[in-house]
């Protein structure tokens, strides 16, 4: 794993939404890495900063309210944060690309299809317009859209296949890195589990990195190798999907194993997390899980737990797997 | 499952609703026969589209039934005027998907709960009436302080707490839980699944439980029914549904369900295409277009929605086959 290269490099990230009534502390310091051809899942619930660490990536926090305090994220041996708006033009597409939860509201309803993709080719590239037509229809053949269909609007697509035009726009211009955010959660069972195909094909065919934002640990089971678990703003564990599914060592990651209804087991009872994720312009002191964590002992309430483990990374006092703190 | 059954709460025969359009009739519940007995779980599991909302909404008569016949306790609904209907609603209820929508934000949380004692007219007096609305927080796990707080003061999993204490209110015996967990995170989503669970065996509840997780239905039900296109296609217990699946379709729904299994990576059945359109369906099995065993017959007759093995139904020309495993997913 070391010797690959190494994508993208977020180290220290902070993240605030800073409004007259408070400060909404929505990432709190995350640490983490994609490496060349590497999946990687982003979990975690409502709130838990998810979708505001990728819109950092993509330098497309809202400002204002949204300010990155701290940190840095390291693309192609740059810090990113101080792009100018120009660089950053010239990042997305063509180095870092994304793909929203809605189909729908990532899609100008007043152009066709054709369209919408090829003025993408064109800004981003010197290409002609039959150029540029070439490579959309080649890309949406891949994800299996006929080509018939490139003067159709938005609107005559069905979800998936909006989600497969979607998907092509995003590689358009052959990104490094493909943001994948909650990619399938509007679609049905069977139509995911043809996006999440094409999108593991069009991976290894392009040997692309990916990062998928997602809050199914099925999906991630499905499509990545590493996985990271987000609460409140951190990444409270994070390893290969293997060692973090098998071997959870945060209590929140375990307590999300516990509260999903498995599908080869027979019905034993759900133990759900009690309460719900603190407020992110009030987080409690110590351990931002301490609330709601049924091994919370004293040292929670006032240290912030350190980072702990080489590979198999996961922030808290206790060391729940090897029997410590129960 | 059709014999003098006085166990049987709900039953539907050849329960049908189409609505117009301008292109035509969408088929949404077509010929749809289930039955629920007392205390007892029906999921309908399908993709969006397949009409298992509007199969809750029908037996509910929030839309009038197109044709066919809804029996609660034996009683034809359907036959109802709209007063005996209204004393009807006492005994069933609804929970909605998003407890974002389904709560007036004008109203306190003491209000919402009440309204249906208001309008039912079950209680005289107004200290009654609170104390039944205080039971039902208790009930449902939500703290005396937020009496009088409002539903923006909750996030999604208190919400859906009021939304069950309305619809408990009354105490009916039925409730259609239309997708009640789909809007909130795992972690709460557990607590109310546990919660409807909890409910069930204390007041011995019947429901109706709409769903497109699999895992959640499989969880909480006892039946479970699938739909396509407006039509049911496979019925039989949740063990039968997950253990012998019996329908092209169901067999590579089940499939699909990432797995959290990290050690064993299944296969999966990928179908083609996407579900079609429901205004004037062509006859033939609806499923044809997708299913990769599809022949001539499949295409122009209907198949017959029957018992292939004791208490397990199912709608395919070829699910002998599929049975014995001469017709077998090619993956």
């Amino acid at each position: 794993m070391e010797n690959r290269e190494k994508i993208i490099e977020v180290k220290n990230l902070h993240v605030h939404y800073v409004t007259d009534d408070a400060t909404s502390k929505a990432v709190n310091g995350i640490d983490f890495s994609v490496y060349q051809g590497e999946s990687l899942g982003l979990v975690g619930e409502t709130g838990a900063g998810k979708t505001t660490t990728a819109l950092s990536i993509m330098q497309l926090i809202p400002d204002p309210p949204g300010i990155i305090v701290d940190g840095e994220i390291i693309f192609e041996d740059k810090n990113i944060i101080y792009n100018t708006d120009k660089e950053n033009q010239a990042m997305r597409g063509n180095g870092i690309a994304m793909i929203f939860q809605d189909p729908m509201t990532a899609l100008n309803p007043i152009m066709t299809i054709g369209d919408q993709l090829s003025e993408i080719v064109t800004t981003h590239n010197k290409l002609s317009k039959s150029e540029a037509r070439k490579r959309v229809v080649e890309l949406l053949k891949m994800v299996g859209v006929k080509e018939d269909r490139y003067n159709d609007y938005p609107h005559q697509f069905s979800g998936g296949q909006k989600q497969r035009v979607v998907i092509a726009m995003s590689l358009l211009c052959s990104p490094k890195l493909l943001i994948a955010d909650e990619p399938t959660t509007a679609l049905d069972v069977t139509i995911q589990a043809q996006v999440l195909d094409i999108i593991r094909e069009l991976r290894e065919k392009l040997n692309m990195s990916m990062i998928l934002i997602t809050h199914d640990l099925g999906v991630v089971a499905e499509t990545c190798e590493r996985v990271a678990i987000m609460y409140a703003g951190q990444i409270v564990e994070q390893g290969t999907v293997k060692d973090v599914y098998l071997y959870p060592k945060h209590p929140y990651t375990r307590g999300l194993f516990d509260s999903i209804p498995k599908l080869d087991s027979d019905s034993e009872e759900l133990i759900p997390i009690d309460g719900t994720i603190s407020n992110a312009s009030d987080l409690p002191t110590g351990c931002y899980f301490h609330p709601r964590c049924k091994y919370c002992r004293d040292i929670c309430k006032q240290k912030q737990p350190e980072q702990r483990g080489e590979d198999h990374k996961f922030m808290c006092h206790f060391d729940l797997f090897s029997g410590e703190g129960k | 499952m059709d014999q003098l059954n006085n166990n049987v709460l709900i039953e539907t025969k050849r329960l049908k609703k189409y609505f117009p359009t301008p292109n035509g009739f969408l088929h949404a519940v077509d010929d749809v026969n289930i039955t629920i007995n007392k205390g007892e779980t029906l999921g309908i599991v399908g993709e969006s589209g397949c009409g298992k909302s509007t199969l809750g909404r029908v037996i509910l008569r929030l839309h009038d039934a197109t044709s066919g016949d809804v029996f609660y306790d034996g009683l034809n609904i359907n036959e109802f005027s709209e007063n005996e209907m209204r004393l009807m609603r006492q005994n069933m209820q609804i929970i909605f998907q998003d407890p974002y929508a389904s709560l007036n934000p004008r109203m306190t949380v003491a209000e919402i709960i009440e309204e249906p004692l208001r309008l039912h007219k079950i209680y005289k007096t107004k200290a009654e009436t609170r104390a039944r609305v205080e039971e039902l927080m208790e009930l449902v796990g939500l703290p005396m302080r937020s009496y009088n707080a409002y539903p923006h003061e909750f996030d999604g999993g208190r919400r859906q707490r009021v939304v069950i204490a309305r619809a408990l209110a009354i105490n009916p015996q039925f409730i259609v839980c239309d997708e009640p967990v789909s809007a909130l995170d795992v972690s709460v989503q557990a607590q109310i699944i546990n919660l409807l669970m909890n409910l069930q065996k204390q007041m011995d509840l019947t429901y109706m439980f709409i769903s497109h997780d699999l895992s959640v239905v499989k969880h909480i039900s006892n039946n479970i029914g699938v739909m396509y296109l407006g039509q049911l296609i496979e019925k039989s217990t949740k063990q039968e549904i997950f253990n012998r699946p019996l329908h092209p379709y169901t067999i590579a729904l089940l499939s699909a369900i990432p797995s959290i299994n990290v050690m064993e990576k299944s296969k999966k059945i990928i179908l083609k295409g996407e579900i079609t359109s429901p205004i004037n369906p062509k006859p033939g099995c609806r499923f044809a277009a997708r299913c990769p065993f599809a022949t001539d017959e499949c295409i122009s007759r209907s198949p017959v929605f029957r018992e292939v093995l004791p208490g397990h139904f199912v709608a395919c020309h070829r699910c002998e086959e599929i049975l014995s495993k001469t017709l077998q997913y090619d993956i």
